[in-house]
């Protein structure tokens, strides 16, 4: 183990130097990685607000932050992953491969699905690892190790889903015992003021301030903004570079067993080919909350808002009854926006400093 | 003090594997599960005496479809008794799967089985099989072109006639506004459907499309959900596949919708879903005949130089699974045949 490094002090400041010069309240606002995201979010609220009568229920928006949050849950950890250097294109299909773990376990082996949760969540975990410990040994970008366990989850999915159960979706769990309480943590629904929110909700903005509370507040934060700024000279510092890499995996594959969990006891079943298609939503719901492609850089709340950026759009589209054969064009048009905003905001606001 | 942060995470890790053994060995489920699940009796008939045979099945489903299931069910059991080694590939790609049944014409199979959802990118491949001497029946998908594709035989459902058929007993049911949702965007056969069912509604009523993303459950609970909120004339939705129509269900819930909910294709728990009422109908173009007869039509061809359908095709659907005969389709469906 490598000695657990104290953030190296900084140097006494020296005198007038405009770096260190107080910028206004305002100009450091801007400067934040989020900032785009939110300018872009407030913008395409007012646009569906406007254009989409639907949109301005608040039952509406309740379905938005629905949809939001299930992209939301994923693209938390995501956002560390890249802001600690690294991708994973495997997390789409990581969270149908824990739902689908935790289901043919219990339901195979007839044990209370709470049995079959937790093996599930040993198994998000190891994948989280594996694709971590590949990366770390390796130095192959983990652009190529996570494409690779994509495809390899993605037919494992279906090929032991197929071998199984003789078919490719999960059977009905929601006759096994422990089934309602496991319902009941994972997703839950409640009323507040005629509104019907789902906890998944809650859930996702508890883990996104609990990420922004860990990188904002933390040594594990200052280590993860080194790792991916510079890996060697973090590791020059101290830092347990491949520890902070390897947990940053597991992390998006404790989420991706958590949003496994919520789909499965919302569905009662899982079709063995979900999840594919979602890895990119989660990187796009980073990048426009902030996170730079090239790691060091980046926001946990960030990708909340661009996940918050994602579920307006997707749905927003729907509650203005647009043309559906348009659907995909005005998703990736409305993205493209967002992206064109944030980074024209952050451009203006780097200038000023 | 590093030591005995090691030493209270290792204590944490084996606290934890205790506390997942002893849940283990406490917490099988005396409800539901495998052991609840009936013991399948399958559809099976004996083997053939015949040589031989290698048959390649080439299909267009996409992962995790159920709906293939039971096609795929009706081919094995096919081949299981006409002594014949089932080779089944897919790929939802027109490009990869032409490559798919390229292959088996390499590989100089007796039979091919073919779905054609793309007959101007698979045409052509399935007429080199037929030139180099291998019977092709076609299946599924492909219903217009599937004579001059070189299928000697078709089984199928025409999905403009089924569609027709749902929209007119949709109309006779008092619908005003159907909501056609459609799981993949660019599908003649999705198309065929939705357009068959405005056909049939005629005058009686208006059809609206909504594509869904069919690989995210979440995202197509709320896509129809806030279709729902958003056109409250809506009272009629049509799904067009079983896993769909299962995620529908909770999209009414959500948008506090009163319409009612049809679907094209089947599966075990749609069919419970059509027990319990939530949904009202299911048109079914009974898949496993389709695969099985696939199989078993290129065995009596191989066999006895038989032909089926004398150049028609021969439609397998639609025939509607609604409350007067789900209890009887239902045991079927358990075992995976319906």
């Amino acid at each position: 183990m490598t000695q657990a490094a104290q953030p190296v002090a900084a140097p006494p400041p020296p005198a007038l130097d405009e770096r260190m010069g107080r910028r206004s309240g305002l100009a450091r606002l801007f400067a934040r990685p989020e900032a785009g995201a939110v300018a872009g979010a407030i913008v395409i609220y007012i646009f569906f607000f406007a254009v989409a009568p639907p949109f301005r229920y608040a039952d509406s928006f309740s379905s938005v932050l629905y949809v939001t949050s299930t992209y939301g849950l994923m693209a938390t950890p995501v956002a560390l992953l890249m802001i600690g250097g690294e991708f994973d294109l495997s997390a789409g299909v990581a969270v149908t491969s824990s739902a689908l773990t935790a289901s043919l376990f219990s339901y195979e082996f007839t044990t209370n699905v709470w049995i079959g949760v937790l093996v599930a969540l040993a198994e998000a975990l190891l994948i989280g690892f594996l694709n971590g410990w590949i990366v770390v040994k390796t130095g192959i970008p983990s652009f190529l190790v996570t494409l690779g366990t994509f495809f390899m989850l993605q037919g494992l999915n279906i090929a032991l889903t197929q071998t199984i159960t003789n078919q490719v979706s999960s059977p009905d769990i929601s006759t096994l015992q422990g089934y309602s309480s496991a319902q009941k943590v994972f997703s839950a629904s409640f009323t507040i003021a005629g509104v019907n929110v789902r906890t998944s909700v809650l859930y996702w903005i508890a883990f996104f301030l609990i990420a922004t509370w860990i990188l904002l507040r933390t040594r594990v934060g200052n280590w993860i903004f080194s790792v991916g700024g510079s890996p060697a000279s973090a590791r020059a510092a101290g830092v347990p570079v491949a520890r902070m890499k390897i947990s940053l995996f597991m992390a998006v594959g404790l989420m991706g067993w958590f949003t496994g969990m919520h789909t499965l006891f919302l569905f009662d079943t899982i079709q063995a080919g979900q999840g594919i298609g979602n890895e990119f939503v989660y990187i796009i719901a980073a990048v426009v909350g902030g996170c730079l492609l090239t790691g060091g850089y980046g926001s946990a709340v960030g990708a909340a808002i661009g996940a918050l950026i994602f579920g307006m759009v997707n749905q927003g589209i729907v509650y203005a009854g647009w043309n559906p054969d348009w659907f995909q064009f005005f998703v990736g048009l409305l993205l493209l926006g967002a992206i064109l905003l944030n980074t024209f905001i952050r451009r203006r606001a780097e200038a000023r400093i | 003090m590093l030591f005995t942060r090691e030493r209270q995470r290792r204590s944490f890790v084996y606290a934890a594997l205790l506390a997942v053994a002893v849940l283990v060995l406490a917490a099988c489920s005396s409800t539901g599960g495998k052991k609840a699940a009936e013991q399948a009796t399958n559809v099976a008939a004996g083997k053939a005496n015949t040589p031989h045979y290698t048959i390649a099945m080439i299909t267009h489903a996409s992962p995790g479809d159920t709906f293939w299931d039971i096609i795929r069910a009706g081919a094995t059991a096919a081949a299981a008794k006409d002594n014949i080694t089932l080779r089944y590939s897919n790929d939802d790609d027109p490009t990869k799967q032409a490559a798919l049944i390229q292959d088996a014409v390499n590989a100089h199979v007796n039979g091919i089985a073919v779905t054609d959802p793309n007959p101007q990118a698979l045409c052509p491949t399935i007429q080199k099989a037929r030139a180099a001497g291998i019977p092709v029946v076609m299946f599924n998908a492909g219903v217009a072109n599937w004579q001059q594709c070189g299928g000697m035989s078709y089984f199928g459902q025409d999905e403009s006639i089924a569609g027709v058929a749902a929209g007119k007993r949709l109309a006779a049911a008092g619908a005003k506004h159907v909501l056609c949702v459609l799981q993949t965007q660019g599908q003649v056969q999705l198309e065929a459907r939705c357009a068959g069912v405005k056909q049939g509604l005629g005058s009686e009523g208006t059809m609206t499309k909504l594509y869904v993303n069919g690989t995210d459950n979440a995202s197509m609970l709320s896509s129809m959900a806030a279709k729902l909120t958003q056109d409250k004339t809506i009272d009629a939705v049509i799904t067009l596949g079983a896993p769909v129509a299962l995620v529908a269900i909770q999209s009414l819930s959500q948008a506090h919708s009163s319409a009612k909910l049809y679907t094209f294709d089947t599966n075990a728990e749609e069919i419970s879903k059509i027990k319990s009422g939530a949904v009202q109908w299911a048109v079914d173009q009974q898949p496993y005949l389709q695969g099985y007869e696939s199989v078993d039509s290129l065995w009596l061809y191989l066999t006895n130089g038989d032909v089926l359908g004398g150049g028609q095709t021969v439609l397998t659907g639609p025939s509607f699974i609604d409350s007067s005969n789900v209890a009887q389709v239902a045991t079927y469906a358990e075992r995976g045949t319906r």
